[in-house]
């Protein structure tokens, strides 16, 4: 039971990851590599920050911070240093190791002895904490974002990444909107990593490696089982993903397999999710499935 | 006469500088644009008419020479901040509309045409009414289709709200690039009447290209002819109005001799 609400908790938080991917990859239409580098990055900036004395919200606030000038180096490389943004991204993230480094003053940084978010909820059963930190968290950073995306501002962000010549047509900047998504994008990963790192009571510098990995399966798994959504329920449907992400992984690890195994895994569910509408096209699994039910019955 | 809204002085746009291909593909062009003017702009392949909307847009700058708009300097002027009085349908139905967006929400976006845009309600709801009555004036079943995404749509239907988006917020310079090439003949007419209704009702200034001898002698007060980055024919009212097909042969027939 105690593994199941684990995976529940670790789910809404990486919600918040997925939920921030989906910004670039979803809506701005591009894969942004600097999510591998600000991921740590929140992490260490929380932890440090903790270390050194701040309140765990305040440290989270800052994360968040942090996270966001990344994102707007990734974007000013974009827009204005017209670097292609898979390169962007991977400048940045490289250069955000040696920063998370310094940030730590070590390769990892332990909370051990200090506070942190999840002490808001101590007395609760095992990894309740999380579950309802996480809860109040994705509540919180999806109820903004859906607002947002209704919003003037938010629709000429939609309208950037749907035609960006349409948008500059229409007097957007998309210079601006791509640098407004990157960061906060970055800001909500470093925002995830630092939870998770307080979930998980250390910050590591190699953390973020395979981020993207999952924020991406987060992505489409919650696709792969819902098909045709709003644009809210999309949003919604990303902290879904994410928590049948988790049980996909728990039920890997109930079968044997090493958790070195992870990333190899993690790749393998995202290669397979990736494909299914391909195959699905091509073999029309879905109907041959419907039929199959229907024969039954 | 009055004072033209927008001018383009002695306008020259090189390519290739300091190279043996080097080339004007705008060469000393001068262009009065009045208020109220429709003006269809004909010219072979790479005569210069997408560059001379190009040049009038923004997105390509002038190596010298001058842009006017209501007499003031706007040369240096962006892409964006030109969309305050400027707009623009462009061949490609696929260019205009944003696919995943409904039409209602295309509609709105244009509604906000070169203003900032900020963190207050969208108001969809609230102009839905208005959104009807518009796409009414189109001819393909536009307003049936309000809420579904423009990906969804025929090109006709595309470019249709491609117009309508480009003239819901009244631009004082309307530029239409072809923008019935795309479509079947019945389309393409049915738009083009639709395009004439909307523009003379509203009295917008628009300069319209066209392969089209006959749209271009149909509609509009004036008709220029572009050649190697010249205007080398700009003929107006009166005399545009006696222009037959056969006379505005011959001025290609003078072009290519």
């Amino acid at each position: 039971m105690s593994i199941l609400v684990s995976a529940i908790g670790q789910g809404l938080t990486w919600g918040i990851v997925g939920i921030g991917l989906f910004l670039t990859f979803r809506i701005l239409d591009f894969p942004d590599m600097t999510v591998e580098g600000t991921f740590p990055m929140g992490a260490a900036t929380a932890v440090a920050a903790i270390y050194h004395g701040f309140s765990p919200l305040a440290a989270t606030l800052l994360a968040f911070c942090v996270g966001m000038l990344a994102g707007l180096v990734t974007g000013l490389l974009y827009t204005k240093g017209k670097i292609p943004v898979l390169l962007a991204g991977i400048l940045t993230m490289t250069a955000a190791y040696s920063i998370n480094l310094r940030i730590m003053g070590r390769a990892n940084l332990s909370l051990y002895g200090k506070s942190s978010l999840l002490d808001l909820f101590k007395g609760l059963p095992p990894y309740f904490n999380s579950v309802f930190l996480g809860m109040i968290v994705i509540i919180i950073v999806t109820a903004l974002i859906i607002y947002f995306l209704q919003t003037n501002l938010g629709q000429a962000f939609i309208a950037t990444g749907d035609n960006s010549n349409m948008a500059k047509s229409l007097g957007i900047s998309t210079d601006t909107m791509q640098i407004m998504g990157l960061s906060v994008s970055n800001g909500m990963i470093a925002l995830g990593g630092a939870l998770v790192a307080q979930e998980n009571g250390f910050a590591d510098v190699n953390m973020g490696i395979g981020i993207i990995v999952v924020a991406l399966a987060s992505i489409i798994i919650g696709e792969v089982v819902f098909g045709e959504l709003t644009m809210n329920e999309r949003l919604i449907a990303v902290t879904i993903g994410s928590i049948l992400y988790r049980f996909v992984i728990l039920i890997v690890l109930q079968l044997g397999f090493n958790a070195n195994d992870l990333n190899l895994i993690s790749a393998i569910i995202l290669a397979i999710c990736m494909m299914f509408p391909a195959f699905e096209k091509r073999f029309q699994l879905k109907r041959s499935l419907s039929r199959g039910i229907s024969k039954h019955e | 006469m009055s004072e033209p809204i927008f001018e383009l002085k002695d306008v020259v746009v090189t390519v290739n500088q300091g190279t043996p291909e080097e080339i004007n593909i705008m060469d000393h062009v001068n262009l009065k644009i009045y208020a109220g003017d429709f003006i269809t702009v004909l010219g072979s392949n790479g005569a210069g008419k997408s560059t001379l909307f190009n040049i009038i847009g923004g997105d390509l700058k002038v190596t010298s020479g001058e842009i006017l708009l209501h007499g003031k300097d706007i040369t240096n002027m962006s892409v964006e901040h030109r969309t305050r009085f400027l707009s623009r349908v462009f061949q490609d139905p696929k260019m205009g509309t944003a696919p995943r967006m409904t039409v209602a929400e295309n509609l709105l976006l244009s509604k906000k045409r070169g203003q900032v845009r900020g963190l207050g309600a969208r108001r969809l709801k609230q102009n839905m009414a208005e959104f009807e009555e518009i796409t009414k004036t189109m001819p393909n079943g536009l307003d049936q289709r309000l809420n579904t995404p423009t990906g969804d749509l025929s090109g006709g239907q595309r470019q249709a709200l491609s117009f309508l988006m480009a003239t819901i917020k009244r631009p004082e310079i309307l530029l239409l690039d072809e923008h019935t090439a795309a479509l079947d003949p019945q389309t393409s007419a049915e738009l083009m009447h639709a395009t004439n209704m909307r523009i003379n009702k509203d009295q917008l200034t628009c300069l319209m290209i066209t392969h089209h001898l006959e749209d271009a002698l149909s509609y509009g007060n004036r008709l220029i002819v572009l050649d190697h980055g010249k205007i080398s024919y700009d003929v107006k009212d009166g005399d545009k109005d006696a222009l037959t097909k056969e006379k505005l042969l011959t001025f290609f027939n003078d072009i290519d001799g």
